[in-house]
């Protein structure tokens, strides 16, 4: 097999092919500095509560109007943007922590989504909705992801500095800027939802997650710097898509999971061998600080 | 489910305090409560039972079999059921679990026990399985009409045993349907040797059509396994659409339940046309093309046809 055959060929050849590596390629691009700052704000397992929570809105888009994009995005929005709003409400209103109130609000959320898809009869196979499908993107899912990408790396620009320094140092930020850490979560948690929304139409709800969340948790391996991280992060994410796609056309595996389970294994190696990976650290090449 | 389901649910549970309270001969007077897994053989049931029986349906239409959720609901429908009526050959995975954990004393009627099967799509028919295993046959056997007059013998044989009062009843109803499915299977057979042999391949999203496909020679692809839980791949696809262009197939059809995204991205990279929605697994609902087994199998054709004869 020649490198053409290998790398240049399926793009070439099909059509679907090209359509699935400019989608997950558009995606990769904008979830991985989300993840990076929700790794960085320890929320990283924020985005998985979140697809859970996007999920029932939606089924019920699904059901009353089937695989409408317009009716699942703007159900999935709603329904996210309720719960991360409600959880953010609740923190700050009661004594229970924003942790604790988001893991209430999605497992209800995604309870309440089961129930309505089940009394409503049809039982429809919920796997096709969750499970997006990379291979099968029309045009309107591309230009949904590319709008998507485009915005949340405009708005990720705009609130950067507030958002890592409320990540690093909340308490100056309530000091010199008033309510404008809260407005950066909100606006924030609002891109998080959003990329979870593109991300179910390639991918499926839980796929997309691990296109936000692996490549910057493989990122923070390599380097510390914040934006050499977002950097790093947005490469690994990219180049895990553009594998992932090659493995399921050359070996036949799923594609989603493809891409997924190749920037899991990025991150796998770079927990090896990464530059503050654990052999770095065992065999001391490099003293870290801290 | 609709509210004559449910309506049928309370007259099935009066039948059954009826029937408890007098012993016997009330079964006359109300009809006698069965239980079909999915909505194709819940047709063929009443059409072989009809006014002495009254059956539910565990999937209704739309629904898929295959990937079935019991309810508590559903095991109350068996144990008040007096006999239960399954496709068999692995088509209906839960159904033993079910019929155990719902305590029922009603026989189980395996409607395709006549049928000889055919084994299930394999490797090499342009898709993967992904490693999960749907044992050796197709399920799918009333693609095939002469299957389902094997399917209606059992029926009645099942029903008569079970209601040996209603035996003449029950005998009666199966023969006016059989004759009606033979004057079917001419049908079916003179509308597709209408259309030359060559063109006689088509696609579909689901490859639950290998009877029909054996019993009146057309060819059917498929860019997924034969159950609808598998997922696509990238190779997969690529294969079909090699395929495609190779063999200058022109239809592809979209079933009921399948991922139907993936189909027109298919049709639109290749140019071929989409043919409409096939029935495979499951019946339209009341009103829609295809509410009955005959109607299914009529529109299906109808639309099968019409793209080939066009391409």
């Amino acid at each position: 097999m020649t490198l053409h055959e290998l790398l240049i060929a399926p793009f070439a050849d099909f059509e679907f092919m090209r359509r699935a590596l400019v989608g997950a390629v558009a995606l990769a691009i904008a979830s991985a500095p989300v993840g990076v700052m929700l790794m960085l704000r320890r929320m990283s397992l924020t985005g998985d509560a979140m697809s859970h929570a996007i999920l029932p809105g939606a089924a019920i888009g699904y059901l009353i109007s089937g695989l409408s994009l317009t009716a699942m995005t703007l159900g999935g929005l709603v329904a996210g943007v309720v719960v991360a709003v409600s959880a953010g409400a609740v923190a700050r209103a009661s004594r229970l922590g924003e942790d604790v109130s988001l893991a209430a609000f999605y497992l209800a959320s995604l309870a309440l989504g089961v129930t309505i898809v089940s009394l409503k009869g049809s039982n429809v196979d919920l796997l096709h909705v969750l499970f997006g499908s990379v291979l099968a993107l029309d045009d309107d899912a591309l230009v949904l992801i590319a709008g998507i990408a485009t915005m949340t790396l405009l708005a990720m620009a705009a609130i950067f500095r507030p958002l890592v320094i409320d990540s690093i140092d909340p308490t100056f930020l309530r000091a010199v800027g008033g309510r404008t850490g809260a407005a950066t979560h909100l606006v924030f948690m609002g891109l998080v939802v959003l990329n979870l929304v593109g991300g179910f139409h390639a991918l499926g709800t839980l796929m997309a997650v691990g296109l936000m969340m692996l490549p910057a948790a493989a990122a923070r391996l390599w380097v510390d710097d914040l934006t050499a991280l977002v950097t790093t992060a947005t490469a690994i994410g990219a180049v895990s898509a553009v594998a992932g796609l090659l493995a399921s056309y050359h070996l036949g595996l799923p594609a989603g999971p493809a891409i997924v389970l190749t920037a899991g294994g990025v991150w796998f190696a770079s927990l090896i061998v990464g530059r503050r990976g654990l052999l770095a650290g065992r065999l001391g090449v490099r003293h870290l600080e801290a | 489910m609709s509210a004559l389901t449910r309506r049928r649910l309370l007259v099935a549970s009066a039948a059954t305090l009826a029937a408890t309270a007098l012993a016997g001969p009330a079964r006359a007077e109300a009809p006698m409560p069965v239980v079909a897994t999915f909505s194709i053989l819940g047709d063929l049931v009443a059409r072989v039972g009809g006014d002495r029986v009254a059956v539910t349906t565990l999937v209704g239409p739309g629904g898929d079999a295959h990937v079935f959720q019991p309810k508590p609901a559903d095991a109350q429908r068996l144990a008040a059921a007096e006999a239960i009526f399954v496709n068999g050959l692995g088509f209906e995975g839960w159904i033993d679990r079910l019929v155990a954990s719902s305590g029922t004393r009603a026989p189980v009627v395996v409607a395709s026990k006549g049928v000889t099967p055919i084994p299930a799509a394999d490797e090499d028919a342009g898709h993967d399985h992904g490693g999960h295993d749907h044992g050796a046959a197709d399920p799918h056997a009333w693609q095939s009409v002469a299957n389902v007059k094997l399917y209606v013998a059992a029926i009645r044989d099942g029903l008569a045993s079970v209601d040996p009062a209603g035996r003449a009843s029950y005998e009666a109803n199966a023969s006016a349907f059989l004759a009606e499915l033979d004057g079917l299977e001419t049908e079916v057979r003179a509308a597709i040797s209408a259309v030359p042999a060559a063109r006689r391949r088509v696609i579909t999203s689901h490859d639950a059509f290998g009877y029909f496909a054996a019993a009146y020679g057309v060819e059917f692809l498929a860019p997924q396994g034969i159950s609808t839980d598998a997922e696509p791949t990238a190779k997969g696809v690529a294969k079909l659409i090699a395929q495609i262009r190779r063999e200058k197939i022109r239809a592809v059809f979209v079933e009921s339940m399948a991922d139907p995204r993936l189909v027109r991205r298919i049709a639109q990279e290749t140019g071929v046309s989409l043919g409409g929605e096939i029935f495979s697994d499951s019946l339209s609902p009341k009103g829609g093309p295809a509410s009955t087994y005959v109607d299914m199998v009529r529109h299906n054709v109808r639309l099968l046809t019409a793209a080939m004869v066009d391409s």
